[in-house]
């Protein structure tokens, strides 16, 4: 018998899997083409994508750029393709792209509030990328408060100065009478000491001194502000002030002093109820009536005031989110520590709370950031209001896609990349937890 | 022997007010009251000293006075004779109006995107992200302005409709007719009418109950209640026995036969729109600032909607539905019985703010001039009478009960179904 085996006695190789599993087809069948439904849907969506982008396509790219009119501009279209429909018009955003940016604002003076968005990002440095950023910016986070109004709205250098100076002044209050009469007295006095001097001195000595060393920056006024700088200019302020002002709602909320709970819960309760287009109103009819008789500040600055309440109400509850996701371990870790208060949530409750909110911040930022567009609707010329106002002139009376594709794709990369900071930070986080 | 003494009573000082933590609490709550309350005081006299100055007074009698404006979009009789406490009911009404709606659509569009952006189908996950990201992203009046924009500037004006050969044609059997001024559909009408009841007389709250819509809910609801019966019934059986009877045709027959009838005696028809002279008349007409609004805050709100549900969903760990799959449920039940009731729970409370949100949101409703809440009290009123104070404290406040109705009632829903924690 010869020694026949019926069974194999060596494995085959390997054989290579059907062409139609790997490569493009093999990708196609299981993520587009993997049963009818699917099948369906994804010819379903690729007919839709491809009507869409065609259009939009030959809208954006076959489009007129050096127009001066509409009607400039039809006649480009009529004489090129024989139609007037289905091509953009961006003439309008090469004239008016800058008054888009900037609003009003005198343009031999662009550099200040291009410098100012700059020092922005330096500033921020330190709070977005912890750790990754150079230590001594910090400084300029701390002198940004100061430099920014200085930058917008010119003017002498000395009110930003003394306003900051009384700053100073309450460290040095506090440090010269912790000694003397111990340190309650001395935290009161660090509180009264800068007060006067904002209310009474820096007022009379900042005119005193620019009258003798006029330093400072050409004047802008307000009226001039417009554009996206508005808008990044009231969203960085709303968000800058609103997060101390937020973080002592919170706490006032978590408290267990009820009458302060009561008023942060109210506070809170009554801004996130109300549309902030009614604040608004405040700002443009109210607030002057509420303010001692002969206080006139201007449209701006009153915006920026109610827009950041708004904020911090919202800001208040992504903190309070923070203060809740804290284990209780970590509070009563503090407690046993012997940490008062102040002492437990300045070293550990805050910290660790602030970490676990800022992508919250982030969005919170983003909504504040959109919600700047509401302003036009009481006649401030933000992007949306200069639309409107370029469609008042008779050259481009008409013209519409143009400049909403132009405002919301500038929205857009804004708030995206801010999204996607947040996620970024998000996944940081999460690793060193 | 050692004698037990009393422990020493302590005087009260007034140093323990700061130093006691007893008493400190007290103490801070105390200034903080009193800061508060001077504050307000502070505002209140410098509001009645402006007030005073410019010769106005708080006072509300202009709420009787004539509103003399139109309201174009409207839910109940109005003329421009009506009084301004009118106009602001309107006005509120159809704030309502454009909410609900919205919450409708953005639900029902959010849950699609946000299911379809789990889905196994690459190209669709990413059309539903491109969808969310642009949404997302971009600020809500701008929608609105360019949904109105597209309203006016793509749509055929109604002189469009007119002629032999009409450059538009009205849609679905000739009965919806889509201009450029808004959108004309059938409305309801019954031949034989039991009419309405006017509640209120002639006072600025007045308004019209239909005897004909009353009948048909009543049987509607008294339908739904037999047909929660009969399942109840259905239930107990397969309980008692474990076989289901088949109910379905029964539940059909009760809920459409009495409608079908209480209709046919009503004489019930649609009332078409028609073109007559310069636009069309007849059927309802919604006007193209409420179908902006609606559709511009529909779009956003689902964005943000899509990814709460989407995030409900994926918080759900695989397990659940494995081990649902293990005791033999198939995919649909698996869905229904024990990963929606679970990601439900995740879903609400943001779903809830959303809600809110979009409720927030139609304010921007005067950008497009649809006559909402702001539009009439905050808007036309204000500008007319010169009472800011009083009209945007009270548009403030109407906001304020809604909202606080709103999260009440969804709040009170969330209880029923959050997770009973021991």
């Amino acid at each position: 018998m010869a020694n026949a085996s019926f069974v194999r006695t060596e494995m085959l190789p390997e054989k290579a899997p059907p062409g139609t599993a790997v490569g493009a087809i093999g990708w196609l069948r299981a993520n587009m083409f993997s049963n009818v439904a699917n099948s369906i849907l994804s010819i379903i969506s690729i007919i839709l994508i491809y009507m869409v982008v065609s259009r939009l396509f030959s809208w954006t790219f076959l489009s007129v750029w050096n127009a001066n009119s509409l009607k400039e501009c039809r006649e480009i279209m009529h004489a090129t393709w024989g139609e007037t429909e289905g091509h953009a018009c961006w003439g309008v955003i090469r004239e008016r792209w800058l008054q888009l940016l900037f609003g009003f604002y005198p343009p031999e003076l662009y550099w200040r509030p291009i410098l100012a968005f700059i020092l922005l990002i330096g500033a921020l440095g330190p709070i977005l990328f912890s750790g990754r950023a150079p230590r001594q910016l910090i400084y300029l986070t701390a002198a940004y408060p100061f430099l920014l109004p200085l930058l917008m709205w010119g003017g002498p250098i000395w009110g930003p100065l003394l306003v900051a100076a009384g700053f100073a002044i309450g460290y040095v209050g506090y440090r010269v009478l912790e000694p003397l009469i111990g340190g309650l007295g001395a935290l009161v006095g660090a509180v009264v000491l800068p007060v006067i001097w904002w209310l009474f001195v820096v007022g009379p000595l900042a005119g005193a001194l620019s009258s003798v060393l006029p330093i400072g920056l050409e004047t802008v006024e307000s009226r001039n502000f417009g554009g996206f700088m508005l808008s990044i200019l009231i969203g960085v302020v709303a968000i800058g002030c609103s997060l101390p002002i937020g973080i002592v709602l919170a706490l006032g909320r978590q408290s267990d002093l009820l009458i302060v709970k009561a008023i942060c819960v109210g506070f809170i309760e009554f801004i996130r109820g109300v549309p902030l287009i009614t604040l608004l109103f405040v700002a443009s009819t109210l607030l002057n009536i509420f303010m001692p008789p002969g206080t006139n500040f201007d449209i701006i600055l009153r915006v920026m005031i109610m827009v950041t309440l708004f904020a911090s109400a919202y800001m208040a509850e992504v903190v309070r989110g923070g203060l809740a996701a804290l284990p209780t371990g970590q509070y009563e870790g503090a407690d046993s520590l012997g940490l008062d208060y102040w002492q437990a949530q300045r070293l550990i409750i805050m910290p660790q709370a602030l970490k676990i909110s800022i992508p919250g911040i982030v969005s919170t930022f983003i909504g504040v950031f959109k919600d700047t567009v509401l302003v036009s609707i009481i006649g401030l010329l933000d992007p949306l209001g200069l639309a409107t106002a370029i469609r008042a002139d008779s050259a481009w009376n008409g013209i519409y896609w143009e400049l909403f594709a132009f405002i919301a794709a500038m929205f857009w990369v804004f708030c995206f990349s801010m999204s996607r900071y947040s996620m970024y930070l998000e996944r940081r986080l999460k690793t060193t937890n | 022997m050692t004698t037990l003494t009393d422990p020493p009573r302590e005087s009260f000082r007034l140093s323990m007010l700061i130093y006691d933590t007893r008493y400190r609490s007290l103490t801070i709550q105390v200034v903080a009251l009193i800061g508060f309350m001077l504050f307000a005081a502070w505002l209140i006299n410098n509001t009645l000293y402006n007030l005073a100055v410019s010769g106005k007074s708080i006072e509300f009698g202009f709420f009787s006075e004539p509103a003399s404006y139109d309201i174009n979009q409207r839910l109940l009789d109005y003329n421009s004779r009506d009084s301004h406490l009118r106009a602001s009911l309107l006005g509120l009404l159809n704030t309502l109006v454009v909410a609900v709606l919205g919450c409708i659509t953005a639900t029902i569009i959010g849950v699609l995107v946000g299911v379809l952006r789990l889905s196994s189908n690459w190209l669709v996950a990413r059309i539903m992200t491109v969808y969310v990201e642009t949404f997302r992203n971009v600020p809500v009046l701008l929608w609105i302005v360019l949904a109105m924009a597209i309203m006016i500037e793509s749509l055929p004006p109604p002189k469009a409709f007119r002629g032999e050969n009409p450059e538009a044609s009205m849609m679905l059997f000739d009965s919806v007719a889509v201009t450029n001024r808004g959108i004309y559909i059938p409305e309801p009408l019954f031949s034989r009418s039991l009419g309405n009841i006017h509640v209120l007389g002639e006072s600025s709250l007045r308004f019209d109950v239909s005897l004909d819509l009353m009948l048909f809910l009543i049987v509607l609801g008294g339908s739904i209640f037999a047909m929660r019966k009969v399942s109840a019934r259905a239930n107990k059986l397969q309980e008692a026995t474990g076989d289901r009877p088949t109910t379905w045709y029964i539940n059909l027959g009760i809920l459409v036969i009495p409608t079908v009838i209480v209709l046919a005696g009503l004489g019930f028809y649609l009332g078409y729109s028609e073109l007559k002279g310069f636009n069309f008349q007849g059927g309802t007409y919604l006007r193209n600032s409420l179908i902006a609004l609606w559709i511009a805050l529909s779009l956003y709100t689902a964005a943000f909607i899509a990814e709460i549900v989407r995030g409900g969903i994926l918080a759900i760990s695989k397990g659940q539905s494995e081990a649902a799959g293990a005791l033999g449920l198939r995919p649909n039940r698996i869905m229904s019985l024990v990963v929606l009731p679970q990601a439900l729970r995740i879903i609400i409370p943001p779903m809830i703010s959303n809600y809110l949100n979009l409720t927030k949101n139609s304010s921007l409703a005067i950008a497009v001039g649809y006559m909402d809440i702001t539009g009439t009290l905050g808007g036309i009123t204000m500008n007319q009478t010169g009472r800011e104070l009083e009209c945007v404290l009270l548009l403030m406040l109407v906001y304020l009960v809604i909202s606080l109705s709103i999260s009440g009632v969804m709040n009170w829903y969330n209880n029923r179904v959050k997770l009973v924690e021991r």
